[in-house]
């Protein structure tokens, strides 16, 4: 019995290299998330000062793109991408990254507008009576708070990001779990699934170890 | 130097200024009293445009700020703000708050910048705990940072929102020592506060408000031993017996 699972495990990862195919899709999902975070956070930022700007038009358009992305569902959206916004594209992980990070600005947006109604409003009455003008008082005072406030949530959004990656496979890119669906169609065994899951599941602890020691060291100057 | 024409705000229905005209000169050290809700805080705070007046007109130095074209950063650059609740920047260490304004808005070397907060901080008492975080410190303590953040810009008035009514009783007295010392520097100070004895002994001029208009004003010897009116008689009388 013992030799029947080493010939699955064999199979499944160590025949042809195939643990290779695993990491080079873990590359792909990593690239994928990544990308999608710088932009979500920039375009996240973007849309909460719109909606915050107390002007406007500027806020129909946040409450338009907050209300579409978050209101349809992402392979929709990442289909979408594809093969009719980004026909003349050919890099598929740059168009699963603007995918993905135009979806994850929406929940960002909400996440730091969050973080800066909970900054307390005299920071603000202080900042500005010290003659900063609303852009020096957001960067300087409210957003680095908001920041710290936001950290939580945005850490949960990073994984929720990492692990929703996993469609991709729907515009025939080749990240971890499509590597692993690969390798099942061609042993007919789960072993490749649950490395892929052992993976994803390995990546999610990492990250919410640093995301700890990250928000600890911000909260330094909180210390009594 | 703040001239004030019949400025009146109100928030939604609610009239809490109702027609203020006053006079404040250079040098002078103006205490605002008045019961709770007369508009005294929101008065202070129109100064600097914290609020926008709904009409009425308020010059500061020749300059009309209430002007929708007058440059209202430019000239909170002139006038300090020390608030009840203190405001420090959390996320920057003393040191941080007090050189934030002279470095981002005066463009100074951080060099420079540093030595004039360790000269603010000597004035108030508290070179020792500059490079702490303001969460370390007492309310005193903080009050006496936020003192030095405002004068960091080097103000030619300074506006004080009830600076010790959020402070434990045994520290009222090191933050009236240090607006004392600003105030025999010369400092042109608009207080409000209910520090009925700090008035008498610092102020030039005290001005009573209620219901939105100053209802009388004079010396603190004058107000404060011989109110003429009913309103200022009834709030001195209580807030004697509360003491």
């Amino acid at each position: 019995m013992f030799a029947q699972f080493y010939d699955k495990i064999y199979l499944s990862l160590i025949y042809a290299d195939r643990w290779k195919q695993l990491f080079k899709g873990l590359g792909v999902t990593a690239e994928i998330t990544l990308g999608a975070l710088c932009v979500g956070i920039i375009l996240g930022v973007l849309i909460c000062l719109m909606k915050i700007s107390g002007k406007k038009p500027l806020q129909w358009i946040a409450d338009i793109y907050l209300t579409v992305i978050r209101g349809t569902p992402m392979v929709v959206q990442l289909l979408i991408m594809w093969y009719f916004v980004l026909v003349a594209m050919d890099n598929k992980v740059l168009a699963a990254i603007i995918a993905f990070g135009i979806n994850s600005g929406a929940y960002v947006a909400e996440i730091i507008r969050g973080g800066i109604l909970a900054v307390d409003y005299g920071q603000t009455e202080a900042g500005r009576s010290l003659g900063l003008n609303y852009v020096q008082n957001m960067r300087y005072i409210v957003l680095p708070q908001a920041f710290k406030n936001a950290l939580p949530p945005l850490g949960n959004e990073l994984i929720t990001l990492f692990k929703e990656t996993a469609i991709v496979g729907y515009i025939a890119l080749k990240d971890l779990t499509r590597a692993a669906d690969t390798i099942r169609s061609a042993t007919y065994s789960p072993v490749a699934l649950f490395t892929a899951a052992l993976l994803y599941l390995l990546v999610v602890l990492i990250l919410t170890r640093l995301l700890a020691m990250f928000e600890r060291r911000l909260r330094a100057s909180d210390k009594r | 130097m703040i001239n004030v024409e019949n400025l009146c705000k109100t928030f939604g229905k609610l009239q809490v200024l109702n027609g203020v005209t006053e006079h404040i000169h250079k040098g002078e050290q103006v205490v605002v009293i008045g019961p709770s809700g007369s508009g005294k805080s929101t008065f202070l705070r129109c100064l600097n445009l914290l609020e926008t007046p709904t009409s009425g007109r308020i010059f500061i130095e020749g300059e009309e700020i209430t002007d929708p074209h007058h440059d209202i950063n430019r000239l909170r650059q002139k006038m300090g703000m020390v608030f009840q609740q203190f405001n420090l920047f959390p996320h920057y260490s003393v040191l941080g708050n007090i050189m934030l304004a002279p470095v981002k808005l005066k463009k100074m070397k951080a060099k420079e910048a540093e030595e004039l907060a360790m000269s603010l901080l000597a004035k108030v008492g508290l070179t020792d705990k500059a490079n702490v975080y303001p969460a370390q410190l007492s309310g005193g303590q903080k009050q006496r940072v936020a003192i030095a953040r405002a004068l960091a810009m080097g103000p030619d008035i300074m506006l004080f929102d009830e600076p010790t009514s959020a402070l434990d009783p045994e520290m009222v007295g090191e933050v009236l020592k240090v607006m004392a010392d600003l105030a025999s520097d010369g400092m042109t100070m608009v207080l409000v506060t209910h520090e009925m004895g700090f008035a008498r002994e610092v102020a030039q001029r005290v001005l009573f408000m209620d219901e939105g208009k100053i209802l009388e004003q004079g010396t603190p010897e004058a107000l404060f031993n011989h109110p003429q009116c009913q309103r200022a008689i009834d709030f001195l009388e209580r807030v004697r017996e509360s003491k």
